[in-house]
């Protein structure tokens, strides 16, 4: 069958297995960003953006994402290394490889909060709204040091934050 | 990972319930619980183009599409205020947010799991169950859809009726993401004389069942109330927990939602 | 070398040792570039699959794969008679040769010994066709009773090996006929007399599971051949060199044929030092001359990785009444499962890690390792420690009860101090140690002595609740003596910087940054002057690979030392420049000075003064280098460490208990750890957080079950439950650390100590909470909830809520 999803920004068409996943689509047209930690849909590490929104991409068929926006990392570069930096600063990307999801995740975390008008968010509030993304190198405290060290950053420099 | 032949995104209800009556086909919901099996379907059937997402709060009721997700659920404000917040508690707890937005409050309802949050908290609540046959519709309550066998109806959605209640919600689980190995939901019914509790004790770890009784002997002695209730309800045994295990929160969220709902506030 | 190097890390005048930079790769992580495995393999790769033995133990008396090979798609299916069953066996252990782990393995055996064993190797062009031709491979089965209960294991008449060219090459005291992996007996003094003579003896038995490491990035390996024929595996390997070993024995090819390379590792913490799965894509390249990718699900990581060997240990703890522990007696049975990767040596660990902790007068300690016909276990951080340290760091918390003391006071009374010879650390002398000091330090970061042992309270709406502590202490190891090796090569490049090549394997860690910055230290140069680039096994030095907390220390060392030999090198170049002795030449990182030996102090301002004629730029000397002038200034250096200089942890957990419901939840973590010089305090706190976590999950939530027929009915992060972010309050971590004169600038390790002590500390403070004390791993909320109805004398929950009893 064939499929046209919007990716980062760009219609991309092609002709798909009707079981295929969105991840295996998203990887084989470069989204090499999204990444495969569990096949249960409990790790998090393929979390991308569907119409604004963060979802699993290996819990949803390339089928229905048909004629929807997707974002991946590719799509938020700059994004990326502004948060993603205050994670690195902590040394909490570890190994990175859940870093693409959780950025995902918490760059959707950042707008939700900016759209209700939340600046400082709890640590138990950030930790639900973590929940689903799973790392096994830092134990997080790392990763929320660094969370809280960006929310506290784009506190004084509103501006500046591109998030 | 499961296989299929052929994927329909459906126009029409009349369209998806044709093709669910072959029997290799499937309605897929938010296909997180699907996906963890190995079958060979033909044709999956897609609901997500029919409209079916939509929280709709009127004066007498909630209809919830059976395409929602357990997010939009989770974060509505009408139903968290009418349910005091019972919706927030029991939804919080599954896997997490991005999985939150893919899983379908119709897909956990039709799925009738054991272990559904979402199943234990409805059924505490005057929930009926919207079901699609052939040019029809019809409407069942919860407890009844969930006794029956799976049929080749399509849910549609779901309706809960307001009356005049609080609501209760408590789940203990491995870890706060895990499948729950007890869930218990209440509901203190003021619309009916005299007042009456309901209970819902789910992940036992069979189907969500409830519990009802007067208000009032609840209100009294809420220590006996729950021992009542744990002696009621069986309770088996899995990975997770043991039926003496089980029978024992039983009797401890018994106990609590009694409490909790006699609470002067 | 007149910068005296080591008195800079004792005076603490380090420039990039001992701060914390951004890890080198960070930006890509973050931007999620395609660094991994999986992420760069060519796109026409044959898909790569084992078919999976559905019994425990069975032969296969005939298999059919006429129908398999014909399905399109198809490659190749390859079966026991592709392979000479009378042929050597190997071991998948990454371990340095000659291995303790015995050679017990074929590529493709007859003999199936666990659910999951390779039956069949299918290479296909997509997943498809491949589980296609794997559903129609006909196999007639002799299905044979399994072993699944490790304490039936020795002297069954069920044999896990019976064949006759099983093999183990190092004396470990194993039998394959008596299903024995290994065995060891040691002892210093007469245990006996000793325990006799105490007026206390606890006397206990401790059980912990086989816990999955849980690295993010699934197994992925892809094999090419190169122009010159020669086998290329790409691997998420933490032992690129061990991988070569191991999959000549597995293939019997010759070494010199295969080329083994590591791109970035999505985590390991052991699970890599297992060559799980190499040989299977190796062999599909090698036969049939193409790219080949193997992918594990998640399942298969759970169901075919190595998990943490299941141990059961039995201790007896002597001690007087005023607290002196004289006596230890540890029996430990150590679960290997069907195939002995690291069986021998992780057992070890269990005592070697927890005896020399305190000063027995005499101690005993006893292992067997038994064959069983569950999935291999293997290398996990702490490799048999962790299981030692919940087993001997709860009897001291017991003891601490029977005899009513503070269980910090009872350890500073008992613990082993620097200078001390350890009789049960191989003899080894303690050459650095601040553990009395963390054991102050945690005393006063958690709160200890306003919180111990806990107290229960009632909320508003009727919980009976508790919140109680405990602790432990731990040690690990930096290195295996005189086993491991660390290499390095630096050059300096045109360009004036520097190429650091390592045959270790950072995944994760950071360590190619912190080798990085010893580098940097030692070459007086800014971090980014540093360039990495390994492991490789075509091009990297020889090193034994990123396992048993050996790479800050022991490649450290390496990279400390070929910076120096390189520095000498740059100097006596500049020298012959600058035409002047080698010994009146001095190096600053950017320029070789002529600086007369007599007239040291005003020679800079000379030199400033003056600076055409008495220095020469690095820029220079390098560029010389690449015309040939100088010749290339290189230096490899390669260390082993005689000792293995423990680092050490003190450990609080502070537990939150639903003493009803038995949730809880770990609300603060207190660890001071003395692991020397920090190289990047960033990364060693993460380390410890990381692996504190690990261990947490190990205590509270990390379940193992078995099928009747011996299946893994946690096979998947579904059923298989590690720490998500709600369920931990907050780690804290402080650094106290001593000196260590062997490690580069006063490094000792702390990748693998930092998981030792939850166990143990979490398992006190459930104790205090529910007072009944838990042997048994993981501690579930059923045990808590159910121990409270039982209750138990001494317990905050006895004392204070008489209803719970």
């Amino acid at each position: 069958m064939t499929v046209t999803i919007n990716v980062n920004g760009k219609a991309i068409c092609g002709d798909i297995a009707p079981d295929l996943l969105l991840i295996d689509f998203l990887r084989d047209h470069g989204c090499l960003s999204v990444k495969r930690g569990c096949d249960t849909s409990n790790c998090g590490a393929c979390t991308v953006h569907m119409d604004g929104k963060p979802v699993l991409s290996c819990g949803i068929l390339a089928a229905r994402a048909d004629g929807h926006q997707i974002t991946t990392l590719e799509g938020l570069q700059k994004e990326a290394l502004e948060f993603g930096g205050f994670i690195a600063d902590e040394g909490a990307e570890q190994c990175g490889y859940c870093s693409p999801g959780l950025i995902m995740e918490c760059i959707a975390m950042v707008r939700e909060c900016r759209e209700k008008g939340i600046d400082n968010p709890s640590d138990e509030d950030i930790k639900a709204y973590l929940a689903g993304n799973l790392c096994r190198c830092s134990g997080y405290e790392g990763q929320m040091r660094g969370i809280h060290a960006f929310f506290e950053w784009r506190r004084s420099h509103r501006d500046a934050s591109i998030l | 990972m499961f296989t299929a032949r052929d994927y329909c995104r459906a126009g029409s209800m009349e369209e998806a319930w044709t093709l669910y009556q072959k029997k290799n086909n499937i309605v897929v919901g938010g296909m997180q619980w699907l996906k963890m099996s190995d079958a060979s379907y033909g044709t999956l059937i897609d609901l997500s183009g029919l409209g079916l997402d939509r929280i709709e709060e009127d004066q007498y009721e909630f209809h919830i599409g059976a395409m929602t997700t357990l997010r939009q659920l989770e974060t509505d404000a009408g139903f968290n205020a009418y349910t005091d917040g019972a919706a927030r508690k029991a939804l919080s707890g599954i896997v997490g947010v991005q999985f939150r937005n893919l899983a379908t409050v119709g897909g956990s309802v039709a799925g009738r799991y054991g272990f559904s949050d979402v199943c234990t908290l409805l059924l505490c609540l005057n929930t009926y169950v919207h079901l699609f046959h052939a040019e029809t519709s019809s409407e069942i309550p919860l407890a009844e859809f969930l006794a029956h066998p799976c049929s080749r109806d399509i849910v549609t959605g779901i309706t809960v009726k307001k009356v005049k209640t609080k609501v209760f919600y408590e789940s203990v689980r491995n870890t706060r993401t895990d499948f729950p190995i007890l869930t218990c939901a209440a509901s203190l019914r003021y619309n009916e004389t005299p007042s009456k509790i309901l209970l819902s004790i789910g992940a036992r770890p069979q189907k969500a069942v409830l519990f009802a009784a007067p208000a009032e002997d609840a209100a009294k002695d809420p220590a006996a109330f729950a021992a009542r209730v744990a002696e009621e309800i069986p309770t088996g045994s899995n990975v997770r927990g043991s039926a003496q295990y089980r029978s024992h929160l039983v009797q401890v969220l018994a106990e609590r939602a009694a409490r909790n709902l006699f609470q002067k506030d | 070398m007149r910068t005296g190097d080591e008195a800079k890390g004792l005076t603490g005048n380090l420039k990039v040792v001992n701060h914390s930079w951004r890890k080198k790769d960070a930006d890509q992580l973050i931007t999620g570039k395609p660094v991994y495995t999986q992420d760069i393999a060519p796109k026409d790769c044959l898909v790569v699959k084992v078919l999976e033995s559905p019994y425990a133990n069975a032969i296969i008396e005939d298999i059919d794969t006429s129908v398999a090979e014909k399905v399109p798609g198809v490659a190749a299916v390859f079966t026991w008679k592709d392979v000479d069953q009378n042929a050597r066996r190997y071991t998948k252990a990454g371990a340095t040769f000659p291995e303790s782990s015995p050679y017990d393995r074929l590529l493709l055996d007859r003999h199936m010994r666990y659910i999951g064993d390779g039956a069949a190797i299918v290479a296909g062009e997509d997943e498809k066709c491949v589980d296609k031709a794997m559903r129609l491979i006909k196999i007639k089965w002799n299905v044979l009773e399994p072993v699944l209960d490790m304490h039936k294991a020795i002297d069954n008449k069920i044999l896990v090996h019976p064949e006759d060219n099983w093999e183990s090459i190092v004396p470990v005291g194993a039998d394959n006929k008596r299903n024995l992996c290994a065995h060891s007996d040691e002892s210093d003094g007469d245990v006996e007399a000793v325990l006799k003579s105490c007026d206390i003896v606890i006397d206990e038995t401790y059980h912990t599971q086989a816990c999955h490491q849980g690295y993010m990035e699934p197994f992925c390996t892809w094999c090419t051949k190169d122009p010159y024929g020669r086998l290329v595996i790409v691997s998420s390997t933490q032992i690129v060199f061990h991988v070569r070993r191991n999959v000549a024995n597995a293939l019997h090819i010759p070494k010199s044929m295969i080329r083994v390379v590591k791109p970035r590792i999505g985590g390991g913490f052991g699970a890599k030092q297992t060559s799980v799965m190499e040989m299977y894509p190796a062999f599909v390249t090698w036969k049939t001359g193409r790219n080949a990718k193997m992918v594990f699900t998640r399942r298969q990581c759970l169901t075919q990785g190595t998990p943490r060997h299941e141990m059961e240990m039995h201790v007896r703890l002597g001690a007087m009444k005023d607290g002196t522990i004289r006596g230890i007696y540890l029996y430990t049975l150590s679960n290997a499962g069907a195939y002995g990767e690291h069986g021998p040596t992780t057992v070890g660990l269990s005592g070697h890690k927890t005896i020399p902790l305190y000063r027995p007068e005499a101690f005993r300690f006893v292992t067997d390792v038994v064959y069983t016909n569950i999935n291999a276990a293997g290398a996990y951080r702490g490799f048999g420690a962790t299981q030692g340290m919940f087993a001997v760091e709860s009897a001291v918390n017991e003891l601490c009860h029977k005899l009513h003391r503070d269980p910090m006071d009872l350890r500073l009374q008992n613990i082993a101090h620097e200078g001390d010879i350890m009789p049960g650390y191989y003899n080894e002398p303690n050459t650095s140690s601040n553990l009395d000091r963390c054991i102050q330090k945690v005393r006063e970061m958690s709160g200890w002595d306003a919180k111990y042992p806990g107290q229960k309270f009632t909320t508003p709406d009727g919980r009976h609740m508790a919140r109680t502590v405990g602790m432990a202490i731990a040690m690990q190891g930096s290195s295996i003596s005189a086993v491991d090796v660390g290499g390095a090569t630096l050059r300096l490049e045109e360009g004036g910087f520097y190429m650091l090549i390592l045959g270790c394997a950072d995944m994760g860690t950071g360590c190619d940054t912190i080798l990085a910055q010893i580098a940097a230290e030692a070459l007086d140069c800014p971090l980014d002057k540093i360039q990495v680039s390994g492991a490789d096994t075509d091009t990297s030095p020889y090193d034994s690979g990123s396992y048993a907390s050996s790479t800050t220390y022991l490649t450290g060392r390496a990279v400390r030392d070929a910076a120096l030999e390189l520095r000498k090198k740059i100097i006596r170049e500049g020298a012959r420049l600058l035409g002047c002795p080698e010994e009146d030449a001095d190096f600053d990182g950017e320029y070789v000075r002529y600086v007369p030996l007599k007239v040291q102090e005003p020679s800079e301002n000379k030199a400033a003064a003056d600076p055409e004629e008495k220095k020469v730029s690095l820029n220079e000397i390098a560029e010389r280098t690449v015309t040939n002038i100088t010749g290339i200034l290189e230096a490899t250096n390669t260390q082993s460490s005689p000792t293995s200089p423990p680092p050490y942890m003190a450990g609080v957990a502070e537990l939150l208990t639903d003493l009803d419901t038995g949730e809880c939840r770990v609300e603060n973590y207190y660890g001071a750890i003395d692991c020397g010089t920090t190289i990047n305090p960033n990364l060693a706190r993460v380390q410890a957080e990381g692996g504190i976590l690990q261990g947490i999950g190990m205590a509270l939530y990390e379940g193992v079950h078995r099928t009747e027929k011996g299946a893994l009915i946690e096979n998947s992060f579904m059923q298989y439950k590690m720490p998500a972010r709600p369920d931990i309050g907050q780690i804290h971590i402080s650094f106290d650390p001593s000196y260590e004169h062997l490690g580069p600038y006063g490094a000792k390790s702390i990748g693998e100590l930092v998981i030792d002590t939850p166990c143990p500390a979490v398992a006190e403070a459930v104790y205090n909470a529910c007072g009944v004390r838990m042997r048994t791993l993981p501690i579930t909320r059923e045990d808590i909830a159910m121990a409270g109805i039982k209750g138990e004398e001494g317990s905050v929950a006895a004392q204070e809520n008489p209803s719970l009893r």
